[in-house]
């Protein structure tokens, strides 16, 4: 059976990791090449770089920044932030992203997510959602969730997996940064919906909620940022953590 | 010197990248007199096989595989077409492993695409010197060759699937070695060490 991923997510500013504490050993934790290989050595199942830049000259060091993770770092790792073309897709690739994660390009024009999994298969593209949940319905978002947009959670999702999307990533901003835990009821009505796999992001405060959102929330994954850049726990003891609680994940 | 075949079937940079952090020179080529003279091969492969058969016989690629003596490795896709037959396309491929690749079915608990780390097991061969039974490696793929006599490792996502192939001087993994941490590595130089 295939193993529960555990994944780490650094914002990337100009070429540089923010966020972020200093860890023992580490020269220089704004560095995204050696935080990633550091979480790699923990035992991190893949890594997301999330390219918070918003200039043109930002975007352009990232894509240097890309090839030098492909080089030095021998696990997979997804890319992300403000891909909204083929052309950017392209140019990631050719960096050498073993995944791209689209977000509000795909709201806008779902087409693309055919384009990109067409040309470059489905495993390349993650299609992120952000949601709301409003009166009981589940709004997807844009903008950080400051928009909303009329797409609804369950049906964009599975309209994404149609579409060639080879894995979604979820995010409630309704938990999104509170620290109180997942959604699992949502995420495990998601799950029963698709046959792709869900990766969980936004809300973990603790190694309870991530084990939850692994189990009742059936999620596949689970992404985070803040409890690894702070230190409060090490990739590598949140994994015997799961494992203690028979979760399958690799040590 | 390495060749790693280049039949224009997506990214061959993770392959390279790879072969470089373990110090392995290397040539991207598709240039048969090249493919024949190196010590190793390597044939990456990404995307759909009958489309990749497609490219192969393009290049004037698929009837020499078949007659190459020194160690070659089959990654992914790469492996699947030195299968007897696809499923994805129905594609006849070359006939060097005596297996067929079949999609998983998608059933509760089994996710298709198989996406992630898997254990392998029932592992034997030199390719696998140092690497442990039930050691984690990373998989991303919808169709898997079957079990068969030429099976050098296992693993299962619904069915029991061959993880890695062998016959001759022909190895393969369906698993993507050079995405696998430090034992894909490991992989990789029991590969070169052949």
């Amino acid at each position: 059976m295939v193993a529960k991923r555990i994944i780490p997510c650094l914002d990337v500013k100009d070429g540089r990791t923010v966020k972020g504490i200093n860890f023992v050993g580490l020269q220089d934790v704004g560095d995204a090449v050696e935080l990633g290989r550091h979480y790699a050595m923990q035992g991190a199942d893949e890594l997301v770089y999330l390219d918070i830049s918003a200039s043109y000259e930002g975007r352009h060091t990232f894509t240097a920044l890309v090839e030098r993770i492909a080089q030095n770092i021998n696990i997979p790792f997804t890319v992300g932030g403000g891909i909204s073309c083929m052309d950017d897709a392209a140019r990631l690739l050719d960096a050498g992203a073993d995944k791209i994660s689209i977000n509000s390009a795909a709201v806008r024009n779902p087409e693309l997510i055919n384009e990109i999994a067409s040309k470059y298969g489905s495993q390349f593209v993650v299609l992120a959602i952000d949601a709301k949940q409003i009166n009981g319905v589940w709004h997807v978002t844009t903008h950080g969730g400051r928009q909303l947009t009329e797409k609804e959670l369950y049906s964009w999702a599975k309209e994404g997996q149609e579409r060639g999307a080879g894995e979604i990533l979820f995010t409630s901003m309704n938990h999104d940064g509170t620290r109180q835990g997942y959604p699992c009821d949502t995420f495990a009505a998601l799950a029963d919906s698709l046959s792709i796999p869900i990766i969980a992001s936004g809300g973990a405060g603790c190694v309870a909620d991530i084990a939850d959102v692994l189990t009742r929330g059936k999620a596949d994954a689970a992404l985070a940022a803040s409890i690894f850049h702070y230190g409060e726990i090490t990739v590598n003891e949140l994994k015997r953590q799961l494992n203690n609680q028979n979760i399958n994940v690799r040590l | 010197m390495t060749t790693i075949i280049d039949y224009d079937t997506g990214n061959l940079r993770s392959v390279c990248n790879a072969l470089q952090r373990i110090g392995v020179e290397y040539v991207v080529t598709d240039q048969p007199e090249l493919i024949r003279r190196a010590d190793h091969v390597v044939m990456p492969g990404v995307g759909e096989a009958s489309s990749a058969m497609q490219k192969l016989r393009e290049r004037g690629l698929s009837e020499m595989i078949s007659t190459l003596t020194q160690p070659v490795l089959g990654i992914c896709i790469g492996m699947q077409l030195m299968c007897e037959h696809s499923e994805e396309g129905n594609a006849e491929c070359l006939g060097i492993f005596p297996t067929q690749v079949k999609r998983f079915a998608v059933s509760p608990g089994v996710k298709v695409p198989h996406m992630g780390w898997n254990r392998i097991a029932d592992l034997r061969t030199p390719l696998f010197a140092d690497v442990r039974e039930g050691d984690f490696v990373y998989f991303v793929h919808s169709y898997a060759p079957m079990l068969c006599s030429a099976s050098i490792a296992t693993s299962e996502n619904g069915v029991a699937f061959s993880a890695a192939l062998h016959k001759d001087n022909f190895y393969g993994t369906q698993f993507h070695p050079e995405k696998s941490g430090s034992i894909g590595e490991q992989i990789l130089k029991n590969f070169m060490a052949l």
